[in-house]
């Protein structure tokens, strides 16, 4: 059931590079991933491909694949014509290293500007009570393997590099909506989402819920609460009014 | 030569899953310069791949439950091989480390009244796991790695530098740890981006980098789990303890091949799901061994009642432990009543209704799913044993964590002794959480009572450096990834699940002429990102521990824990109070025996006497 | 450190850019009808079975049919070009145009930002809904709150409309406000209002559920976002053709 499949891998570094073919050997039942290894193994030993577990639990080999991102673990050749010319490309907004292999360094950046989890500072260890129903919320933005597909396919910063100062991208609002919803979290975050994390350059185009490996609903159940929440916060007009008359700010 | 990057800190930590983690996190608290060093982008350690959950004596759903049940249970899974003494402080501070992590953010699933919930699991006696779905790993990893976010924001708030106290290198492998005299002085290692070699100055260094899966074709493990921490602390002149128990979990999926080995969680067993031969027979009714025999329910009428009344049935046999399920698999299997792929069926769809399987396995219903096309809620899996946890490890302090070397601390899966001869699934992730922390205590008490730091010689850097650079210096040698090929096929196949001493004679006479070929191991390219290159230095660790499982195999002439022999196939009291030392001899290794320590005797009254007798002397029980 | 060198806009292979043409030619087609319409200014009531069409309802203005103006004639009549509609309009417009569906919808298909995922949209420059006009989408709940109201209108009106009997024109009214009444209850900014603001759940069991219902709707917002608005014109359509009496309405009862 094996066939030869054609590839067309991206190659070079920040001075440069470009699509190489390869024509390798594809086995029933096998993924993108598996394929790269093939490569690395027989043809191409110095194949830069980030991975780690295989089984998309880690999301460490995200790549894009015909121009979609995708993780490479999970894409499984069966989804493709064996005529087809599969073409692999590393995610597009983040800088080079090498061949498939991205500087995903903004991501952490932003993961320390989101400030971290604040509980009551009364309560003690093992004193923690929650109901499953208020956990579930933010349980589901858990879910995330930090991929970083959803930051890499938002337009905001995947065609705007301007915008990277400004914007956090959708897994670190998403972060910041777990945050919100946490049923013990002190701080306040509505603000910050908008101020701090540029929410507002969202425009719930959803790209980011389209690409999520985990299948979360990043846009309807983080992002647009979140918009809803800076709406009672900032642009419900009689707070406004309220904070005009008396001078509350 | 390009000017070498150094870098100095107090406290080193070598990987960054939760043993790794919690490690740093105890040793900053300590008010330690501390650094992680690990392979993988941060957070995608493989502790991500745990599911099932956290094992702790909380007592929330069944209040009986209590530290002595736990150490009880985690002594007879490890068939009374463990280090006590680590067994015991694990079943008492799991519950502390686990609520720690709600302080740091964690969300588990909960029970009806507000509290941590918990399932059952294979060994344990009352449902202890915590858990978040069967997704526990990752909001381990999460949570730490979300701890140290905090961390150091508090200390961006106080230097203005976010990395002041806590620094993560990722994507950094050590090849060498680097000596002043006795004492540990510092690591050397590249960054696996640019290939530049960076030396870190260090008086302690805390090993947690995991397992040794990686020398085997077939396992759950992932590229990172090529027993790095094991062979650098031999190279340190450290010992090894208890590396012929390897655990094969019993539950491995077999098709397709390219996700051959990886994991299906046993809470699908815990949560009803049963195994079944191709003719449709519920078989490890038939494996329960005589130990066992008043604790599993022999009918399937009393299997099945236990799900609903768990106090007046025996547990059904699919929740034995995990050496006692591989076994029966693979014996299934040899004797033609296998699956199509070679596996056995692992069925939920039949006991569970679809969203009830959805909502309790996600992500096994994902996985099956994405990888295998199969509708877990409509249709079995098929699964095997696959290669899972390394029992064996550093010889270490149980209370600190420190190895013979002074400076050289090991927690979680590098570490030995705290799961005997076979580890009861969840308490891997408590033991991450309880010896990381003990370890990064220890590490940290240890430099605050240093009066001198040691230094480093250049020549060891030197050496270090040339080492690392050889494959590139030998043109038309030994292609790595041919050789790793060869060496998990021979691990597999002669060390594997099932053992005889003519074959493991065979493993090591082709590890002999394994490491003979290492020697010309040379690589393409340059050091930019070569996963070529990368693995070379990989297969220097990974033969060296291989050579440990294979020779202290061959000599424990007893069946045990992760340790069968065809040739042997019963337990020997004899052997329990014996454990098997791997050190560095040579260019190669040496196994010695050495006496176990004897149980503390308030830790031996927790036991009936007649249980005791399955596995003690008459000598020790006198 | 500069990104991979790939020149082509996308490498995406599949017809991506078909659904953001479909939607922009659905879109472009129902706004013609209905700007067509609103400015026919006539045949939006069927005297004889009380039909109104939902683009006129409420009626609010003094060149309505007197019959069709359920709620009275508060307003003098429009000058010029003007119809009655155009009292409303600017509140069904502006809960469709604010709505999180449309706006994914006319962002990506009217406006290409981005056309479809991984393909790189045209523009230089991106501010989102930082600032205005745009800003203005948080006004949502608002329209929100005024939709409710005009849904409350057409219910009102097809209530109405079954004191004559019962004819084909009756239950299309019915399904109608059915869609629309499902639409605006599917709205993410009702879903928050309905519970999604809470941090708590478990304090508030009603609104949880509440939540809960508003959540199993809202999963098929965009569906019933393009079902309401389709209906309301096939409404309109038969409505208009029954008034012009193009056709007559198919009765079952008188």
């Amino acid at each position: 059931m094996s066939y030869q499949g054609k590839f067309r891998v991206w190659r070079g570094d920040d001075s440069g590079g470009g699509l190489e073919d390869f024509t390798v050997e594809v086995n029933e039942g096998e993924v993108v991933l598996d394929i790269i290894h093939r490569l690395q193994a027989t043809q191409a030993p110095d194949l830069a491909v980030r991975w780690n577990c295989k089984a998309g639990k880690c999301g460490s080999c995200s790549a894009e694949v015909n121009g979609r991102p995708r993780l490479l673990c999970m894409t499984r050749m069966s989804i493709f014509e064996e005529a087809e010319t599969i073409t692999v490309t590393p995610m597009r907004t983040f800088p080079i290293i090498r061949d498939l292999v991205t500087d995903v360094s903004f991501n952490y950046t932003k993961a320390r500007e989101v400030p971290s989890f604040q509980p009551p500072k009364d309560l003690a260890p093992g004193e923690y009570r929650m109901q499953q129903v208020d956990v579930e919320r933010s349980q589901e933005f858990r879910k995330c393997i930090e991929c970083f597909l959803c930051q890499n396919t938002c337009h905001v910063v995947r065609d705007h590099e301007e915008n990277k100062e400004a914007f956090s991208g959708p897994r670190f609002l998403m972060r910041v909506a777990e945050l919100e919803m946490h049923p013990l979290d002190t701080a306040d975050r509505v603000d910050q989402a908008q101020d701090d994390h540029g929410l507002g350059y969202c425009n719930i185009t959803k790209c980011c819920s389209e690409v999520c490996p985990e299948h979360i609903h990043i846009t309807d159940n983080a992002l647009i609460p979140m918009k809803e929440r800076v709406a009672d916060r900032k642009y419900d007009p009689i707070v406004w009014l309220g904070n005009k008359l008396f001078r509350r700010s | 030569m390009p000017e070498l990057e150094r870098h100095s800190f107090d406290v080193l930590v070598i990987g960054a899953g939760g043993a790794g983690l919690r490690a740093a996190i105890e040793a900053r608290e300590h008010g330690l310069r501390t650094a992680v060093l690990c392979k993988s982008l941060f957070g995608k350690a493989h502790t991500v791949m745990a599911e099932g959950g956290i094992a702790a004596a909380m007592g929330n759903v069944n209040s009986s439950d209590s530290w002595q049940v736990h150490f009880r249970d985690t002594m007879r899974g490890g068939k009374f091989l463990n280090n006590w003494r680590m067994a015991e402080l694990h079943a008492q501070e799991a519950p502390q480390r686990v609520w720690e992590l709600e302080t740091y953010g964690a969300l588990f699933d909960r029970t009806k009244d507000g509290r941590i919930s918990q399932r059952n699991f294979g060994g344990h006696e009352y449902p202890r796991l915590a858990h978040v779905g069967d997704r526990t790993g990752l909001e381990l990893i999460r949570t730490l790695q979300q701890k140290i976010v905090s961390l150091q924001q508090e200390d961006f708030k106080e230097t203005g530098d976010y990395e002041h106290r806590l620094r993560v290198f990722q994507e950094f492998t050590v090849t060498d740890l680097v000596k002043d005299g006795d004492r540990i002085a510092g690591a050397f290692g590249y960054w696996r981006e640019s290939g530049r070699f960076v030396l870190f100055e260090a008086p302690a260094v805390i090993l947690a980098t995991g397992g040794i899966g990686k020398s085997f074709k077939v396992t759950s493990n992932s590229w990172e789990y090529t027993g790095d921490g094991h062979a650098l602390a031999l190279r340190a002149g450290a010992s090894l303890i208890n590396m012929e128990f390897i655990q094969f979990h019993p539950t491995g999926m077999v098709w397709p091949p390219s996700v051959k080995g990886i994991l299906v969680t046993e809470s699908v067993r815990g949560d009803g799901g049963v195994l079944r031969n191709s003719d449709g027979k519920r078989f490890m009714f038939d494996y329960i061994p005589e130990v066992f025999k008043d604790k599993y329910a022999d009918n399937e009428e009393e299997a099945d009642r236990w799900y609903t009344d768990q106090a007046g049935n025996r547990r059904p046999p699919e929740l034995l432990p995990r050496d006692e399920v591989a076994r029966a698999i693979n014996s299934e299997v040899k004797e033609g009543r296998g699956s199509p792929h070679g596996g056995v069926f692992l069925d939920v769809s039949t006991r569970l209704p679809a969203e009830e399987i959805r909502r309790r396995l996600p992500s096994m219903h994902h996985q099956f799913k994405e990888l295998a096309d199969v509708d877990i809620t409509a249709q079995p899996m098929e699964v095997g044993p696959t290669c899972h946890y390394v029992m064996g490890g550093v010889e270490v302090d149980p209370d600190t964590g420190s190895s013979s070397v002074p400076g050289l601390y090991a927690a979680g899966e590098v570490s030995g002794g705290m799961h005997g001869s076979n580890r009861l699934g969840g308490n891997s992730l408590s033991d991450l959480l309880v010896f990381g922390r003990r370890a990064g205590a220890g590490a940290a008490e240890y430099v605050r009572g240093l009066s001198d730091r040691p230094a480093i010689a250049e020549e060891a850097v030197t050496e270090a450096r040339a080492t690392a650079l050889k494959p590139f210096q030998q043109e038309g040698g030994e292609n790595p990834y041919t050789l790793h090929m060869e060496l998990q096929q021979s691990m597999n196949d002669l060390v594997g699940i099932i053992r005889r001493a003519e074959e493991m004679d065979e493993a090591l006479q082709r590890l002999e002429k394994l490491k003979e070929r290492a020697r010309s191991l040379s690589v393409e390219g340059h050091q930019q990102f070569n996963p070529g290159w990368h693995l070379a230095l990989d297969l220097r660790n990974m033969l060296l521990v291989s050579e440990c499982v294979a020779r202290a195999a061959l000599l424990r002439t007893e069946s045990r824990g992760g340790h069968t022999r065809d040739d042997h196939p019963s337990m020997d009291a004899e052997w329990r109070r014996k454990l098997l030392v791997c050190a560095v001899s040579g260019d190669g290794v040496e196994v010695v025996e050495k006496p176990q320590i004897p149980i503390r005797s308030d830790l031996l009254d927790l036991f009936d006497r007649s249980e005791l007798e399955k596995y003690l002397t008459a000598e020790e029980l006198a | 450190m500069a990104r991979a060198q790939i020149a082509a806009r996308t490498l995406r292979t599949d017809r991506w850019w078909l659904p953001p043409l479909t939607t922009f030619a659905g879109l472009l087609l129902i706004s013609i009808y209905a700007a067509f319409r609103t400015f026919q200014g006539d045949f939006y009531w069927v005297d004889q079975y009380h039909y109104l069409t939902p683009m006129y309802s409420p009626c609010l203005s003094e060149e309505c049919v007197p019959a069709a103006s359920h709620f009275g004639q508060p307003l003098p009549a429009l000058p010029g070009f003007l119809t009655p509609p155009v009292v409303i309009i600017p509140f069904l417009l502006g809960f469709r145009i604010t709505c999180y569906y449309y706006r994914k919808a006319y962002y990506r298909a009217a406006w290409a930002s981005p056309p479809a995922c991984a393909v790189a949209e045209p523009h230089a420059k991106y501010t989102g809904e930082t600032r205005f006009p745009l800003i203005a989408q948080n006004l949502h709940r608002y329209f929100f709150y005024a939709a409710s109201i005009l849904l409350c209108v057409n219910i009102y009106d097809t209530v109405l409309a079954f004191g004559t009997g019962l004819g084909l024109g009756n239950l299309i009214l019915l399904v109608n406000v059915s869609l629309l009444a499902a639409y605006t209850l599917s709205c993410h900014s009702c879903r928050h209002i309905a519970g999604g603001r809470l941090k708590h759940f478990s304090k508030h069991p009603v609104r949880y559920w509440m939540w809960t219902q508003v959540s199993k709707l809202n999963n098929r917002h965009m569906q019933l976002a393009w079902a309401s608005l389709i209906f309301v014109c096939l409404t309109d359509l038969y409505v208009a053709l029954v008034a012009s009496e193009t056709i007559s309405d198919l009765r079952f009862i008188n």
